[in-house]
């Protein structure tokens, strides 16, 4: 076989590859929401999202999970802004401050990615021994900690990527113009501004998603969560404890929940899009 | 008109001093992670005139532009000794504050790069931060400098708009009059038209021509032409050091060492 006829071949066979990997990721998003959707829509109605739990979570057929969807949206939007506060002037500091290449951020960095890749039980866990040395129970804001916890190492080293991009160029001329490191920092941020929305978004998705953290910081209640101290329902484990009841009908509102769940992701996805594009025009 | 240093040695820089030097550059020695990068630098740059830096890529001259301003600062494991005054003053003496010494100088980058604001904000942010709160004053220092860069006509309609929506050349004048905004005594340029087409470099040259009168300019550049078009005295730098500086049609018609003759026909880059 000549070279060019081997070269046009690898091309092939690379474009296939990348081909089907495409098609498997599309077919299992597909066959997840349509088994969400198939299993799910039947359970679903007005009910499902604006009552309380009737019976009880676990053998319940009846009213909704109003408390876990506000449990969830609590735990989550709180937890992901207190990331934010967190997360962002750590890797200002690291990388304006410090510089990216001295050597505490260099370990930092390290620290974060080891930190990003713990398991949330592992969270859940230090946030449970935490609790129960200080003598809390399980509640709103033991949740918030422990998946704030979890989300901070997100968000600095989404937003550490996300200064990379950014030309020394700019910083130089920026500098040039007599700011100090703040007003630097100011500049910086306004220039990644659509890029911080994604980040605060991964950490929303993960701190929303998460169950092995809030199950044992969070606990779960069948009530609205009215006070941060008292044990709050989120939706991940409302999904979980619904689907491990014997009851048929229980395990179906488990698939509507789960419905809610991707709904209430796919809105926080579509606006954070429309806020990107905003920024991006202006 | 200033007395021309002489140029023979590089020591003859210091025992002939310019007139009026509003920058000099004495014994300056910058490591950069153990590598010799500038070696012995001893210059004095008058007044009101534009100097170019030229030399083959990876000499030292970038390095030589950012120490003028400080930016060399941010490099890791730079060591620096030598001192450079500014009018008189050392700017890496004890007292020394970056910020004020970085107001002193402008810099225009390789490629334009606006800040992530409107065209207004973008000359109005020097004068903000520097404590200049009135909006009428503002306005009076966006308009002047935008006129000051022929930009004025241009975007007077859209002074609101992001500046990211101007063309490259647009960009470039509106960095300078972000930089002029401030009242620099310097402007720094760095290869300032690299990534110009052939129109918007005449358009930056012609300004530079025009600001020297106010202003004291050192450009580092790679294009001969240009060093000859907009430029009273040029700088040879290669290998660390300064080895020839002078009245541009002396350094570029008349080279004086073997090395800046090779480079000047082309010979070397």
């Amino acid at each position: 076989m000549d070279n060019t006829k081997r070269r046009l071949l690898n091309e092939k066979i690379a474009k296939g590859f990348m081909h089907l990997s495409g098609i498997t990721v599309t077919a299992s998003l597909f066959f997840i929401v349509g088994t969400i959707l198939y299993k799910g829509l039947p359970y679903l109605n007005w009910d499902m999202v604006s009552q309380l739990p009737k019976g009880g979570f676990y053998i319940g057929k009846e009213g909704g999970i109003l408390n876990a969807i506000l449990g969830s949206l609590y735990l989550a939007g709180v937890a992901t802004a207190l990331s934010a506060l967190i997360g962002i002037p750590i890797s200002l500091y690291l990388n304006v401050y410090l510089g990216g290449k001295s050597r505490i951020t260099q370990f930092s960095k390290l620290l974060f990615d080891v930190l990003y890749g713990v398991p949330s039980i592992v969270y859940g866990a230090v946030g449970f021994g935490i609790m129960v040395y200080f003598g809390i129970r399980a509640s709103l804001l033991g949740g918030i900690i422990t998946v704030t916890l979890l989300t901070v190492p997100i968000v600095v080293r989404t937003v550490d990527e996300l200064i990379k991009t950014i030309p020394q160029d700019l910083k130089n001329v920026t500098l040039s113009l007599g700011t100090t490191r703040w007003e630097l920092a100011k500049v910086m941020l306004r220039s990644i501004r659509a890029g911080l929305l994604t980040a605060i978004l991964l950490a929303f998705g993960r701190a929303i998603g998460d169950v092995a953290g809030v199950l044992l910081t969070t606990g779960f209640s069948d009530n609205l969560p009215k006070y941060i101290d008292e044990p709050a329902a989120t939706l991940p484990l409302a999904i979980f404890f619904q689907l491990s009841s014997p009851i048929p009908e229980v395990q179906g509102r488990a698939y509507a929940s789960a419905l809610v769940l991707t709904i209430i992701i796919l809105i926080i996805v579509v606006c954070t899009h429309i806020l990107q594009s905003k920024q991006k025009n202006r | 008109m200033h007395s021309y240093p002489s140029i023979e040695t590089k020591e003859s820089l210091i025992q002939h001093p310019l007139s009026e030097p509003h920058i000099e550059i004495k014994d300056l020695n910058v490591h950069i992670d153990g590598r010799h990068i500038l070696k012995n630098i001893n210059l004095a740059l008058p007044n009101n005139s534009v100097t170019s830096i030229i030399g083959p890529s990876g000499c030292g001259k970038t390095t030589l532009l950012k120490t003028l301003n400080r930016l060399v600062d941010d490099t890791k494991g730079v060591e620096i000794t030598g001192s450079v005054l500014v009018n008189g003053e050392d700017i890496y003496g004890r007292n020394a504050e970056v910020t004020h010494i970085r107001k002193k100088m402008g810099l225009l980058s390789q490629k334009p790069y606006p800040l992530p604001m409107s065209i207004y904000d973008n000359v109005a942010y020097g004068p903000r931060i520097h404590g200049i709160k009135s909006k009428k004053e503002l306005d009076k220092i966006v308009e002047t400098q935008l006129r000051n860069v022929a930009l004025w006509d241009e975007v007077k309609d859209r002074l609101g708009h992001s500046a990211s929506g101007l063309s490259i050349g647009q960009q470039q004048r509106l960095c300078l009059a972000r930089g002029l905004a401030v009242e620099p005594e310097i402007i720094l340029g760095d290869e300032s038209t690299s990534a110009l087409d052939p129109l918007s470099t005449a358009k930056i040259e012609e300004l530079l021509i025009e600001l020297k009168k106010d202003y004291t300019i050192v450009l580092v550049t790679h294009i001969l032409r240009q060093a000859r078009r907009v430029s009273d005295y040029i700088l040879f730098v290669y290998g660390g050091e300064i080895l020839e500086f002078g009245p541009t049609e002396q350094v570029l018609l008349n080279p004086q060492h073997e090395i800046t003759k090779q480079y000047v026909k082309g010979f070397i880059s």
